[in-house]
């Protein structure tokens, strides 16, 4: 169950249309790297996870995911307020216009739908959780090469909150990693097996 | 304080206990976290009360209606809309 909250994780108000920004943030919301691969990665991989502590984290942090979902969707739509056609065409926003107008679509910034290829549930939870660390590392790369684009101080702020909290993302998965680890390395007793492996 | 200043202080009192919950679930007997955690989440809870009688519902359902005549879930601006949030460029950590 969710529930919503009419506001941002963080604030954002960009004054200043601009095609070409709105197309790479697409990155961020669609791509493979992005928010909602994120999210979703971490809402599907809960179930079989390991340990109260490593579940929790997986379940809040696939939620607080999906509200970055909404920024970088916000950033967007913020971007594309009051373009005129000849920015649309000079930025090259023009190929996804065609398809969209200035509506809101997960695709990469070149142009490729969102894809749950990009992501894995594999059912055991240290390959989970590894993948999960490098995620929160391709993505923290991303918002970096996206503020390496980016002029525009309103649109930086929440790029540089964005980009924070991969890092402490990242913090909290290795901590889950080490806890998942240790009950794992623990001596198990399985008293209902008929058989013993090492007869 | 305006109604962006009373949203943006919200914002952060949010993000606080957002963020120490994060660090307690892998830190669960941390005392002081908890304390915080506590602390935050009231002041937020007085604040999200105030803000929400003075300008309407935040949440989609668990939201007090305080106008019985006219449901106004839809009359406050959405969140992704520029002039409902202020810019922090400049403000942030870097």
């Amino acid at each position: 169950m969710w529930i919503y909250e009419k506001k941002l994780e963080f604030p954002i108000s960009i004054k200043k249309p601009d095609a070409r920004l709105a197309k790479i943030m697409l990155e961020q919301y669609g791509g493979p790297d992005g928010e909602l691969g994120a999210s979703l990665r971490y809402l599907s991989q809960k179930f079989t996870m390991v340990t109260p502590e490593a579940k929790a984290t997986l379940n809040d942090i696939a939620t607080e995911e999906f509200a970055h979902s909404e920024m970088m969707a916000t950033i967007f739509h913020q971007l594309t307020q009051g373009l005129t056609k000849d920015d649309i065409i000079n930025s090259g926003l023009d190929a996804y216009y065609v398809n969209h107008g200035l509506g809101v679509y997960p695709v990469s910034a070149a142009g490729v739908p969102f894809s749950a290829a990009a992501f894995q549930s594999k059912g055991d939870p240290i390959t989970d959780l590894y993948e999960d660390l490098a995620a929160e590392q391709k993505a923290r790369t991303t918002y970096e090469y996206l503020i390496d684009l980016t002029d525009d101080p309103d649109v930086l702020a929440p790029l540089r909150f964005l980009r924070e909290r991969e890092v402490v993302h990242f913090q909290r998965f290795g901590e889950a990693l080490d806890i998942a680890r240790d009950y794992l390395n623990q001596q198990h007793y399985f008293f209902m097996n008929k058989y013993d492996c090492n007869d | 304080m305006t109604q962006n200043d009373m949203m943006t202080k919200l914002m952060e009192l949010d993000f606080i206990s957002l963020d120490l919950g994060l660090f307690l679930n892998t830190h669960p007997d941390n005392n002081e976290a908890i304390d915080t955690y506590n602390q935050v989440i009231t002041a937020a809870d007085a604040l999200r009360l105030k803000y929400e009688e003075k300008y309407g519902p935040l949440c989609s359902f668990r939201s007090y209606a305080t106008n019985t005549e006219q449901w106004q879930w839809m009359d406050t601006p959405w969140p992704w809309q520029k002039d409902a949030n202020v810019s922090f460029a400049g403000k942030e950590c870097i």
